[in-house]
């Protein structure tokens, strides 16, 4: 750049030299101690990500290397036991599927009506809806042991009076989840550009029908990545559970939501992983791999779903 | 006015002809039907509410208010119903692990909006959201079987009064610091995103390096949401149950040692109002106290993150 410009006179030649190095000197001689604290600073922040990554990364080779000797077919096939050596987690993993199965067919259905609601029908100047939102987002945040207090004082006993049993457990897990659920919902619907309603309105559509033909199909995507996410926190939530009465000796395999004695797999982990005694330790561990399978599954199925229908507008 | 006389077809005509055939009682009934599902949401928080403050109103009645919050000792079946070890054990998990996690979690969100490139972005990201996805069962279980035995190899000698025991406070800190670092990497990393672009370019323009840029101007203008961040991880961390339950043992103790076993408010419920406990019992009504003010911490708590979140929003976007 500096060739293009002659200095007619010597004046001036000396002028723009002076100038030029005054400003090189101002952009490079940079005091050396702030290079070096910058990348001290910059070698800091990447060791703090990768503290976080090698603390993932123990964790999940920890249960690998603990619970690699129980890995076997046994595990999803047999039934709990005493016997360490024949133990499985059968039972606490159909206990485990009813209960999401449940949560996901209040969940859905509640969680999708009250984001629609929220997004296509509310009047974000009234006070109550604003209350609604402040309160869902308020409830994301409740810790999952107040859900199970809930849970045992007003589905278990109380105005419900359901007593210790599987549909218990995936009406308290289904409150917990509902506001993830909701605020997925939300951004999904929320994505949906306002110029595919007004063109539904415009050729004589009425709002629910507007929303039922052309808004939800194209926020299904998103919605359903919301539901496998709050499926997936629902799936490894074992404290509510301990509340609700899941028990952690159950051999017979669940048959009716309304029927007692239920297990979950977390919960049976739990159980295993407090004992000391190292076979059932093991077990724990062998127990946390087939979660974090299951939970792996869900999550890629998730993310697979997203990339597959994601709409750009 | 002038137009009602030209137009070609009254406007009262007009308007009465576009008008429904029906009253459309179907519209009606699903905007009813959604309404509820929203208000669900007010109806779980009042049962809450109701749930909680029926037995502990209850248990008030048996013991004093004072002798709850103030007293030492915590014994329910020695009619000692100081809460206070409870609530310090809970703070030594929480202060301990947040004091793990700011430093992680503020460190890598500059580095994921600051310092990372698209593409390594685009991995860490996510990977580092795996962690708060994974159930806290695994990690408590980690807590046991690798973080305190870790603690008690590396522990220099007799510091602060010698190596954590089977139970220790600390282990269950750095577990529950681990499971909050992707909140507050997180949300930090979206409120520094969401920093303008000329506020950065004016400050590179002025000579500012990456570092100054980073600590000066975009750690400031995305305070709030940090703040928030952090706030949302203390209200998480308070209500860990399966960790501090695995990890950290059930002694109520009166201390914030790290080394020291404790029992968390969490965990008090947790291992008390399993399924055998009867209805009506003093004992039962203790969960609900407990539960009580464990709900008022947290709501707080969200309230600040969600009154902090939404003013960073409002700035910037």
């Amino acid at each position: 750049m500096s060739d293009e410009f002659e200095p007619r006179t010597e004046r001036a030649r000396l002028a723009v030299a002076g100038a030029r190095s005054a400003t090189m000197a101002a952009l490079h001689d940079r005091p050396t101690g702030e290079a070096v604290r910058s990348l001290i600073f910059q070698a800091l922040i990447m060791f703090a990500v990768s503290i976080a990554l090698i603390g993932l990364a123990a964790l999940l080779i920890d249960a690998f290397v603990e619970g690699e000797g129980s890995l076997s077919l046994n595990l999803l096939t047999e039934p709990t036991s005493r016997d360490a050596d024949n133990a499985g987690f059968r039972t606490a993993i159909l206990g485990s599927l009813w209960l999401i199965g449940g949560v996901v067919l209040l969940v859905v259905p509640l969680g999708v009506g009250a984001a629609i609601y929220l997004e296509e029908y509310a009047n974000r100047e009234r006070w109550w809806n604003r209350l609604i939102e402040l309160n869902i987002q308020n409830l994301a945040g409740v810790p999952s042991i107040v859900y199970g207090i809930l849970g045992l004082a007003f589905i278990v006993r109380g105005p419900l009076d359901l007593g210790f049993v599987l549909a218990a457990g995936s009406m308290t897990l289904a409150l917990l989840v509902l506001p993830t659920v909701i605020i997925a919902a939300r951004e999904a619907i929320r994505a949906v550009p306002p110029s595919i309603r007004e063109g539904s309105m415009a050729l004589g559509a009425t709002q629910w029908q507007t929303v039922r033909h052309q808004v939800l199909p194209a926020a299904v995507p998103g919605i359903l990545t919301g539901v496998i996410l709050a499926i997936s926190r629902a799936f490894g939530e074992a404290a509510p559970l301990l509340l609700l009465g899941a028990a952690t000796f159950v051999t017979a395999d669940p048959s009716d939501p309304f029927s007692g004695d239920f297990t979950a797999l977390p919960v049976l982990i739990f159980e295993q992983a407090k004992q000391a005694q190292s076979e059932l330790r093991e077990l724990a561990a062998a127990g946390i791999i087939v979660m974090l399978a299951v939970l792996l599954a869900m999550n890629s199925f998730a993310i697979w779903l997203r990339n597959r229908y994601e709409q750009r507008w | 006015m002038e137009a009602r006389d030209i137009g070609v077809s009254s406007p009262v005509g007009l308007s009465s002809r576009l008008e429904a055939p029906s009253r459309r009682w179907g519209e009606k009934a699903i905007f009813a039907a959604l309404a509820v599902c929203a208000a669900l949401s007010v109806i779980t928080t009042t049962a809450i509410v109701i749930s909680l403050l029926g037995p502990a109103f209850g248990f008030f009645q048996e013991v004093s208010p004072g002798d709850f919050f103030l007293k030492s000792e915590w014994a329910p079946a020695q009619e000692l119903f100081g809460v206070l070890p409870l609530v310090l054990g809970t703070l030594s998990v929480v202060l301990w692990g947040l004091l793990f996690a700011i430093p992680i979690g503020l460190g890598a969100a500059i580095y994921l909006s600051e310092y990372a490139g698209p593409r390594v972005r685009k991995i860490v990201k996510p990977v580092l959201e795996v962690l708060a996805g994974i159930p806290t069962v695994a990690i408590g279980f980690f807590g046991v079987s690798l973080v305190t035995p870790l603690l008690q190899d590396i522990w220099p000698g007799e510091f602060l009064g010698g190596p954590p025991g089977f139970f220790n406070a600390g282990a269950a800190a750095l577990c529950v610091g681990l499971m909050i670092v992707p909140i507050i990497s997180s949300i930090s990393d979206d409120a520094m995103r969401s920093v303008p672009a000329g506020l950065r370019e004016g400050a590179y323009a002025l000579g500012a390096g990456k570092m100054r840029v980073a600590l000066r101007v975009v750690f400031p203008a995305a305070l709030s949401g940090t703040v928030a961040s952090i706030v949302l991880a203390f209200s998480r961390a308070v209500g860990e149950t399966m960790i501090v339950i695995l990890v950290a043992g059930n002694t109520p103790n009166l201390t914030l040692n790290p080394v020291e076993p404790i029992q968390a408010m969490t965990a008090y419920i947790g291992v008390t109002a399993t399924g055998d406990i009867a209805t009506g019992t003093i004992e039962y009504d203790t969960v609900f106290a407990v539960g009580a003010l464990l709900f008022v911490i947290t709501l707080v708590a969200n309230l600040i993150s969600i009154r902090l979140v939404r003013r960073y929003r409002e700035a910037y976007e």
